[in-house]
């Protein structure tokens, strides 16, 4: 069995899977409860200024029928006092020595402030620190969470004013209300920070309702935008993610990082893992479906990484970022076409419809007898026996670009298949091609003729 | 003297609740969104009226019921009714692409979810066009009449529907078993097309060629949706204590009590001739009032007309099914009922209809005790098409492919012209429909006679 163990910027933990900060670590019993479940690690929901919460705090997003794709929260940190936590997080790293725990933070940006909630975490015991300069609503009005995170500047001297009073591994997790995401990983990365994590909420506004036009969450008939979480921005996660494992000065420091943004099931933290991180949080799925879902997180992963002869997480951790790339360094003389495997197509045309109306008009219909239709029936058949006489959808294949719109709205597995084809071009990235003849970047003309040359036809 | 009322029980509510609940909104939301959408879907061709079944089922699944009632009602006027009625399992949910390595979307049900929608609030989907100046008398209120009706008032004509029973709904109303359609909603439908401006003459019966001369000299044009024929008889003794399917079914729909006491009393052991969709009710309505039922037939389970998931529904309902027997005679003493006398049969080889031809048993007759027997053994076909002096095919009315009879001016349709093909609700609705684009054309082809 897999070795899920991790040891990330010193902190040790059986496993990866790390309750983000938020409501699930709000409280000593929570956290307890959750490590009896099996959470390899918890950030403690961020504990700092004094707060007011306020009520309903949650937005959820729901796509045909399936709830929380993604939720919204205006809640802020810890509304617990400060003395509470702290005790309880003392408790609680006394009752289970070899799991993380990692106490998240945010004070005024005052080097004494941060000094004494720093002195207060290591009396604790706790593992490590995770400075939050992410929270979107609510703190960053105060100068805090998004405010520090959004600065380059600040963010480099709060992390300082953190690292040069601690012995203990410090973690800046990072707000992706940003334009670019290096930028303030670089500025951590000033400030002395050993590890980071990644992503916060987006900024957003989740709904408003169609019966009363209020917006959602509505606080007495008001509302404000709050953080967006939950299943659909893995995506952004993920591209924040590897742009950072990718950049030259987050991998010239070596500083670990810890994924999370919609992390819902072991296959998720799979993806986080292959594209750099080296331990993972999560939040909304605990939120959706309670601390119970860790036992999957664990056995998933471990069989995975059985199945695929991966012995240690270190063998996983960035697997796939040798083929992160940028748009110019892509093969131009690259060429897949889509393939429907008639046996597993079940005719619903939707491949037809999306090539033929959005598409490169590539797919035809054929009859059973072979011979091409158009799409349409006589209005005296009917009966289940129509479905018999269907049409199935084919690829003209010369004319395919190879966009593999049909193959992702197929509804069956495995039924189109992006092929790769010989082109019969030659493979240049547009890079090279745009350094040997920059031309085709500034005249249609030569780039018509590039393309004569290349044999390249535009459908 | 004083009369006492007669010692008829109260109506009670009998387990006639429709089998299949309604689906509950989050039900509706979740299987709508299940659907996938397909294009040139499969489930519209296999539709005879054609409904846009994706797009109703994407509009419930966006919360638009009123305009996923409309896409539906839009083909097929009768599509609460057909909701209910129709073998989906051999149309539509039949030709699902879903059926293939799963479960079809349940169309039917959601159908009845949105259509359920508009006439439970009482939406008003159709406005009629002005008016045209033209009359059509439609004769008969079941699916056909409904929708040729229908059709036709959309279009601005003025319609007169005439039904000779007390309620409208025909079929829907009187042959249905609660069990798959409650009265309502075929009445529903009959309020519908009376929203839309149709006049509807309950009690009134065409029964001849001279009646049919008045309305063509009142009516522009005359539609008739007669349905079938009368019970056609067993032949076997003892027949007149033999209870028909289709009364069995009326008063189990719109006076269940008379099942109770009277001449049609189910007794508590029942046993049904014949295996048609129509024994497989009777029988089911049976098994509701408390009865043990059995269904006697002479071929075997491979020859039954009833579609398979009637038969499954009938199996489970506990209707016990006792095939290669055939009724010789019925057992009566004093009145009363008391065995169904049969002989045991063995398939032969293939008749006229290819089906093997079951033959008697020698000496192997034996009695079958009961206190009820039912025969739903088909209709006759429709005697009146000849009293009008129309031409037949095969016994049926003769129609062209714009539904018009022999005679000018009368256009036919649903079961009564159904030759070729299964009668069913949807088949009688689509002859409406095409009916009316018929008259509808011949109609506006010629002036508006002088008043």
């Amino acid at each position: 069995m897999a070795d899920l163990s991790v040891n990330f910027a010193g902190i040790r933990a059986p496993n990866p899977f790390w309750l983000a900060s938020a409501p699930p670590t709000n409280s000593g019993m929570q956290v307890h409860r959750a490590f009896e479940h099996g959470w390899g690690g918890a950030v403690w929901k961020t504990i700092g200024a004094p707060v007011l919460n306020i009520s309903n705090r949650y937005g959820g997003l729901s796509l045909g029928g399936q709830r929380l794709v993604a939720i919204n929260n205006v809640e802020l940190i810890s509304d617990r006092p400060l003395e509470v936590n702290l005790r309880e997080i003392a408790e609680v790293k006394r009752m289970w020595p070899d799991r993380a725990l990692i106490v998240s933070a945010m004070v005024d940006a005052d080097p004494k402030a941060w000094r004494e909630i720093v002195m207060q975490i290591e009396d604790t015991g706790a593992d490590g620190i995770e400075l939050n300069y992410g929270c979107p609503q609510g703190m960053s009005e105060r100068g805090m969470g998004a405010a520090v995170g959004q600065v380059p500047e600040m963010c480099q001297l709060n992390t300082h004013w953190v690292t040069s009073v601690t012995r203990l591994p410090v973690i800046v997790k990072l707000t992706p209300n940003v334009t670019h995401i290096t930028d303030p990983a670089h500025a951590a990365l000033a400030g002395g920070a050993h590890a980071l994590s990644l992503i916060n909420t987006i900024n957003s506004v989740m709904k408003v309702d169609l019966d009363t036009l209020l917006v959602t969450p509505s606080i007495g008939g008001q509302a404000t935008h709050g953080g967006y979480a939950g299943p659909a921005v893995k995506p952004i996660a993920l591209h924040m993610l590897s742009e950072l494992m990718c950049d030259p000065t987050v991998r010239a420091s070596g500083v670990p990082i810890c994924g999370m943004g919609g992390i819902q099931t072991w296959r998720d933290a799979a993806e986080f893992l292959l594209l750099g991180a080296s331990a993972l949080q999560v939040c909304t799925a605990a939120m959706h479906y309670g601390y119970r879902i860790i036992e999957d997180f664990v056995d998933g992963l471990s069989n995975w990484m059985d199945d695929k002869g991966f012995a240690t997480l270190a063998d996983v951790t960035g697997r796939s970022l040798p083929q992160m790339s940028s748009f110019g360094g892509l093969d131009l003389g690259y060429q897949a076409v889509a393939r429907i495997d008639p046996d597993k197509c079940i005719q619903c045309d939707l491949c037809y419809v999306a090539c033929n109306d959005t598409a490169h008009q590539c797919i035809d219909l054929y009859s059973p007898e072979g011979v091409k239709v158009n799409p349409g029936f006589n209005v005296r058949d009917g009966g289940k026996q129509v479905a018999q006489g269907r049409a199935t959808p084919v690829v003209r294949e010369p004319d395919c670009v190879g966009c593999a719109l049909c193959a992702n709205v197929c509804p069956v597995d495995g039924c189109i298949e992006m092929v790769s084809v010989p082109s019969g071009r030659p493979s240049v990235t547009w890079d090279q091609l745009t350094a040997t003849r920059p031309a085709v970047t500034q005249e249609w003309a030569a780039m018509e003729a590039y393309r004569k040359e290349a044999g390249i036809e535009i459908h | 003297m004083e009369r006492s009322s007669p010692a008829v029980p109260e109506p009670e509510v009998y387990r006639f609740q429709e089998a299949l609940p309604p689906l509950t909104a989050h039900e509706a939301t979740v299987e709508a969104h299940r659907c996938l959408y397909c294009y040139d879907a499969p489930c519209m061709q296999a539709c005879p009226t054609h409904i846009d079944i994706p797009s109703f089922i994407r509009k419930i699944s966006t919360g638009n019921l009123r305009g996923s009632g409309r896409v539906i009602l839009e083909a097929n006027f009768l599509g609460a009714t057909c909701a209910r009625v129709c073998p989906v399992q051999e149309l539509c949910e039949g030709a699902c692409v879903l059926g293939k390595d799963h479960t079809p979307i349940q169309i039917g049900r959601l159908q009845r979810y949105a259509t359920d929608h508009i006439f439970e609030r009482g939406v008003q989907v159709f406005t009629p066009s002005p008016p045209t100046g033209r009359s059509v008398a439609v004769i008969g209120s079941g699916p056909a009449g409904i929708s040729v009706s229908a059709e036709l008032a959309k279009l601005g004509h003025r319609v007169t529907l005439f039904e000779r029973r007390e309620l409208g709904g025909g079929l829907s109303t009187y042959g249905i078993i609660g069990l798959r359609e409650p009265v309502e909603v075929s009445l529903r439908e009959v309020e519908a097309v009376q929203n839309l401006g149709v006049e509807v003459r309950t009690g009134v019966e065409l029964t001849d060629r001279e009646g049919l001369d008045v309305l063509l000299s009142q009516y522009d044009a005359v539609f008739l949706g007669l349905g079938l024929g009368a019970v056609p008889a067993l032949g076997i003794p003892g027949e007149e204590a033999v209870l028909d399917g289709l009364t069995v079914i009326e008063a189990s729909k719109v006076e269940p009590w008379r099942l109770k006491v009277g001449p049609l009393a189910l007794g508590k052991r029942v046993v049904v001739i014949g295996a048609g969709n129509t024994a497989i009710d009777a029988a089911t309505v049976g098994r509701r009032h408390g009865a043990e039922v059995e269904i006697v037939y002479r071929r075997t389970e491979h020859e039954m007309t009833a579609y398979r998931h009637e038969y499954e529904f009938a199996l489970h309902e506990g209707v016990r099914f006792t095939f290669l027997t055939q009724p010789v005679g019925v057992e009566v003493e004093d009145g009363r009922v008391t065995g169904l006398r049969c002989v045991r049969m063995s398939l032969g080889v293939a008749d006229a209809s290819g089906r093997p031809r079951p033959e008697p048993v020698p000496g192997s007759e034996f009695v079958i005790p009961c206190d009820t027997v039912i025969a739903a053994i088909g209709q006759e076909k429709p005697a009146l098409a000849a009293q009008l002096g129309l031409a037949l095919e095969n016994g049926y009315i003769q129609v062209d492919d714009g539904l018009q009879t022999s005679l000018p001016r009368v256009y036919a349709g649903g079961d009564c012209i159904r030759v070729r093909g299964s009668a069913s609700t949807v088949m009688a609705v689509q002859d409406g429909k095409l009916a009316a684009a018929s008259i509808h054309a011949a109609l506006m082809a010629s002036p508006v006679a002088a008043d």
